[in-house]
C-alpha cells in the first residue's frame, strides 16, 4: 500500500484554489494518552484543520520549547511506542480521509529502520514525514525509502538559509516546504515577524512546492497575517497547550482543540 | 614566541575525518537547518585559523603564559606499587589554569569566537570544569557567557557553580530530562538556534556535529604530543599503554591522538560503569551502547530499541553522558583503541589511593582512568610502562568524596558496603 502524498498535494492545491492558506496542526502521539491523542487529532480535523502532523515523541527534543517537551515527556512516561504513533496516523486518516504526516527526530526512524518505518507509515495511510534534524546531505537513504512508499519528504528551511542552500533543499523535498518563521525552537510568540515573509519569498524563487510557515503562530490574527504570504499555516504548541491546560479533563481539552482549530481556520481564510 | 607553533598542534596527517566529518561510519552533521550556516561558519573559520600563523602564535602565547604549558609529567611510584609494579606516569592536566584539560580547547575556541566577531558564548558543562574554563576565557576576552548545567550537577558540583558566577558567567540550571549533561547540551542547542547571530556555542567535548569532534581534538592534541616527548626523555621509550577516562572523550582523544601511529602503544579508554554495567545504572556508552544519533553526530549511544536515549548514571558528573565522540566509536570498531568500564567504587578507591600515596587529589573523572591503570599495570607486570591522563583536579569533588567515605559522619556513608579496613595504608 502506498502512502498518501497525492492526497497531501491535492489538499494544498485545493486550499490554493480557494484563495486561502491551508491549516496544518501538530499534535504529539501518546499525549495525553494514545487514545486521547487520536481523539485530539480528530478534534483538530473537526475544527477545520486541513492537515495534521502527528509527533513521534523523542527523549531529546532539541528543537522543541517547553510546551512540546512537556507533552513528549508525558507521552514517553506513558510508554508510547512507534506502533502507537502508527495507530494514531491510521485511525485519524481512516476517520477523516485527510492527510496525516509524522514529525519526529532522525534517531527513532534510523533506529527503527528507514525502510521499515516508511513501509509501515505508508501502510497506515500516512502522507509523509518531517525530520527537522536530518539535513538534506544525510537524507539520501530516507528519501529513497519515502519515494518508494509514496511519502512526502518535507524539509525545513530557516531564515538563516542562504539562497543556494534553499535551492538544494527544495529540490530534495516533496509535498511542501516547511519554512521556520524565526530562529528558535517551537512555542508561541507575540509576533511572527518579517523574517517569515522574506523567507517564503526566497523559497518560492527556488520551487513550485507549496510553502507552509510554522513556529510561533498561536491565534487567528497571526494565522491571517501568515496566510497573506504562505500556502499553509502550521500551529503546534498552541494546540498542545490547550490539552495541557485541561490536564484532568480530556473532553474539555478536545473541545478547546476543536475551538482553536475553528478560529485558526477562519484566520487562514482572511489572509491578513 | 617562535614562528613555529609549539603548543597548537592540529593533526598534521589530516586523514580523518572525511570532508563531511566522518570517522569511518561515525560522525557527520545531523543538525537543524537553522544551525547549518553557523556550523559551516565555525568550520570555515577554523580552517582559516589553522593556516594562519598569527592564530597559532596567539594561542601558543596563551598556552604558555596563561595556562602554564607544558604540563608536568609526574612519575607515581608509591601509587604504582598497587599497579603490579609497572611504572606509572601521570600527565598533569590538573595543573593547568582552571584545573583541568578543558582550558586547551576553550582558549582555542574563544580566539575563534573573536575572529568570527561574535560577542556571546554559551556552553554546556557536566562537572563544571568546561564551564569554569569557558567562564574564564570569557572573562579574559570580555565576552558575554551563559553556561547550561543539569540541575543535579549544579548540586553535586556546587563549588564550580560558584566559580563560574565569580567569573561573571550566568549559570542556568537545566531541569528537563535527566537533569545532567545530556540535558544541558539540549538546552544549549535551543539557545544557539535562537541566538545564533551573535553567539558561539563553545562545545566542550569531541562530540557534536562536524567540525567539533576534530576541532576539539586538535586543541587537545598537545596533551599527547607533550606526553610522548616527555616519556621518551624520561623513560627512554614509548609506553605500553596510554590510559584516559572517557565521557564525551576529549581528554582521551587529546592523549591518544599523538600515539595513533605507534601501534605498539595500547590506547585504553575508561568508561563509567556506575553501579555496574549489568545494573543498568551506568554511562558506559562504548561498552553497552549501540550506534545512533545524539547531539549532531552518529556514534555509540545509550538507547532503547526505538531510539529513545536512556538516562545514564555515574558518580562523576563529567562522565555522566549517554553519548561519546565519534572518533572513539571509530577507534573502538577498528580495534585501535580498547574501552573498559570502571565502577564508582573502583574509581573512588583509586581517588583515595592516589591522594594517600602521592599527595595528588584527582578529579573523580580522572580517577576512573587511575583505576583502569591499576588493572592494566597488574596485567602488564613490573616491566610495564603506563601513562595516565590526569585530566583534572579533585577539589570540586570534595563534597561527594567526603560523603562517599563518610568523612562528615562515619555512620552515614554513601557506600555502606565499603569496608574502612581497606584504608590507603594497606595499600603501601
Amino acid at each position: 500500500m502506498s502512502g498518501t502524498i497525492t492526497l497531501l498535494e491535492q489538499t494544498l492545491a485545493a486550499a490554493r484554489a480557494e484563495n486561502r492558506a491551508a491549516l496544518v496542526a501538530y499534535l504529539p502521539a501518546g499525549f495525553p494518552t494514545v487514545d486521547g491523542g487520536i481523539a485530539a487529532v480528530k478534534a483538530a480535523f473537526e475544527g477545520g484543520a486541513d492537515i495534521v502532523e502527528v509527533g513521534l515523541p523523542h527523549s531529546d527534543p532539541v528543537l522543541d520549547g517547553p510546551v512540546i517537551q512537556t507533552a513528549d515527556d508525558i507521552a514517553l512516561r506513558g510508554g508510547v511506542r512507534i506502533a502507537d504513533v502508527l495507530r494514531t496516523v491510521r485511525e485519524a486518516h481512516a476517520a477523516t480521509g485527510k492527510p496525516v504526516l509524522v514529525m519526529t527526530y532522525w534517531n527513532p526512524v534510523d533506529r527503527y529502520g528507514a525502510e521499515r518505518f516508511a513501509a509501515e507509515l505508508a501502510e497506515a495511510g500516512g502522507a509523509g514525514c518531517i525530520l527537522p534534524d536530518l539535513p538534506v546531505e544525510e537524507s539520501a537513504g530516507w528519501r529513497a525509502a519515502a519515494l518508494e512508499h509514496g511519502l512526502a519528504t518535507v524539509f525545513v528551511v530557516a531564515p538563516s538559509s542562504r539562497d543556494e542552500r534553499l535551492a538544494k533543499i527544495t529540490a530534495a523535498g516533496s509535498g511542501f516546504v516547511y519554512a521556520a518563521s524565526l530562529m528558535g525552537v517551537t512555542g508561541t510568540r507575540e509576533s511572527v515577524g518579517e523574517q517569515a515573509a522574506d523567507l517564503v519569498r526566497r523559497t518560492r524563487a527556488t520551487t513550485t512546492l507549496p510553502v507552509c510557515v510554522g513556529l510561533g503562530v498561536s491565534n487567528a490574527a497571526q494565522a491571517a497575517e501568515v496566510a497573506a504570504f504562505a500556502d499553509g499555516v502550521i500551529v503546534g504548541s498552541a494546540f498542545v497547550k490547550r490539552l495541557l491546560d485541561h490536564d484532568d479533563d480530556l473532553a474539555g481539552g478536545l473541545a478547546a482543540v476543536r475551538a482553536l482549530a475553528g478560529e485558526l481556520a477562519e484566520g487562514v481564510r482572511k489572509r491578513g | 614566541m617562535s614562528a613555529t607553533p609549539e603548543y597548537f598542534l592540529p593533526d598534521p596527517e589530516g586523514l580523518v575525518p572525511s570532508p563531511e566529518g566522518y570517522f569511518g561510519a561515525f560522525g557527520g552533521k545531523f543538525i537543524p537547518e537553522a544551525l547549518v550556516a553557523a556550523v559551516d561558519e565555525v568550520a570555515a573559520e577554523y580552517e582559516k585559523a589553522k593556516a594562519d600563523p598569527a592564530f597559532a602564535a596567539e594561542l601558543d602565547e596563551l598556552m604558555v603564559n596563561y595556562t602554564g604549558r607544558p604540563s608536568a609529567l609526574t612519575e607515581v611510584p608509591r601509587f604504582a606499587r598497587q599497579a603490579g609494579g609497572a611504572r606509572v606516569f601521570l600527565k598533569r592536566e590538573d595543573l593547568n589554569h582552571t584545573g583541568s584539560h578543558k582550558i586547551n580547547n576553550v582558549l582555542g575556541q574563544a580566539l575563534l569566537t573573536k575572529r568570527m566577531g561574535k560577542t556571546r558564548v554559551i556552553a554546556e558543562t557536566g562537572a563544571g570544569q568546561h564551564g569554569v574554563a569557558t567562564a574564564t576565557a570569557c572573562a579574559l576576552f570580555g565576552l558575554e557567557c551563559v553556561i547550561y548545567m543539569g540541575e543535579i550537577d549544579t548540586e553535586r558540583q556546587a563549588l564550580n557553580v560558584a566559580r563560574m558566577r565569580i567569573l561573571g558567567a550566568e549559570v542556568v540550571a537545566v531541569k528537563s530530562g535527566s537533569r545532567t549533561l545530556k540535558d544541558a547540551i539540549n538546552e544549549a542547542f535551543r539557545d544557539w538556534v535562537a541566538n545564533v547571530d551573535r553567539t558561539h556555542y563553545l562545545f566542550g567535548t569531541v562530540a557534536g556535529p562536524h567540525p567539533f569532534p576534530a576541532m576539539v581534538r586538535d586543541f587537545h592534541r598537545v596533551i599527547g604530543v607533550e606526553a610522548r616527548r616527555q616519556l621518551l626523555e624520561r623513560a627512554g621509550r614509548l609506553p605500553d599503554a596510554a590510559v584516559a577516562c572517557v565521557g564525551g572523550g576529549s581528554n582521551a582523544m587529546g592523549l591518544f591522538h599523538a600515539f595513533l601511529p605507534d601501534t605498539a602503544v595500547r590506547l585504553v579508554g575508561c568508561e563509567p560503569a556506575g553501579r555496574g554495567v549489568d545494573s543498568g545504572e551506568h554511562a558506559a556508552t562504548l561498552t553497552a551502547g549501540e550506534p545512533g544519533i545524539l547531539h549532531g553526530s552518529r556514534s555509540y549511544v545509550l538507547q532503547d530499541d526505538e531510539g529513545q536515549i536512556t538516562e545514564p548514571y555515574s558518580i562523576s558528573a563529567g562522565l555522566d553522558y549517554p553519548g561519546v565522540g565519534p572518533e572513539h566509536a571509530w577507534l573502538k570498531d577498528s580495534g585501535r583503541a580498547e574501552y573498559r568500564a570502571v565502577t564508582d567504587a573502583d574509581a573512588m578507591e583509586a581517588l583515595r589511593l592516589l591522594s594517600r600515596t602521592e599527595g595528588i587529589i584527582p578529579a573523580i573523572e580522572s580517577a576512573h582512568a587511575l583505576a583502569g591503570a591499576l588493572e592494566i599495570g597488574r596485567e602488564l607486570g613490573p616491566d610495564g610502562l603506563i601513562v595516565v591522563n590526569l585530566s583534572g583536579r579533585g577539589d570540586k569533588d570534595m563534597d561527594t568524596a567526603a560523603r562517599w567515605f563518610g568523612l562528615y559522619d562515619p555512620t552515614d556513608r554513601v557506600d555502606p558496603g565499603h569496608e574502612p579496613a581497606a584504608e590507603a595504608g594497606a595499600a603501601e
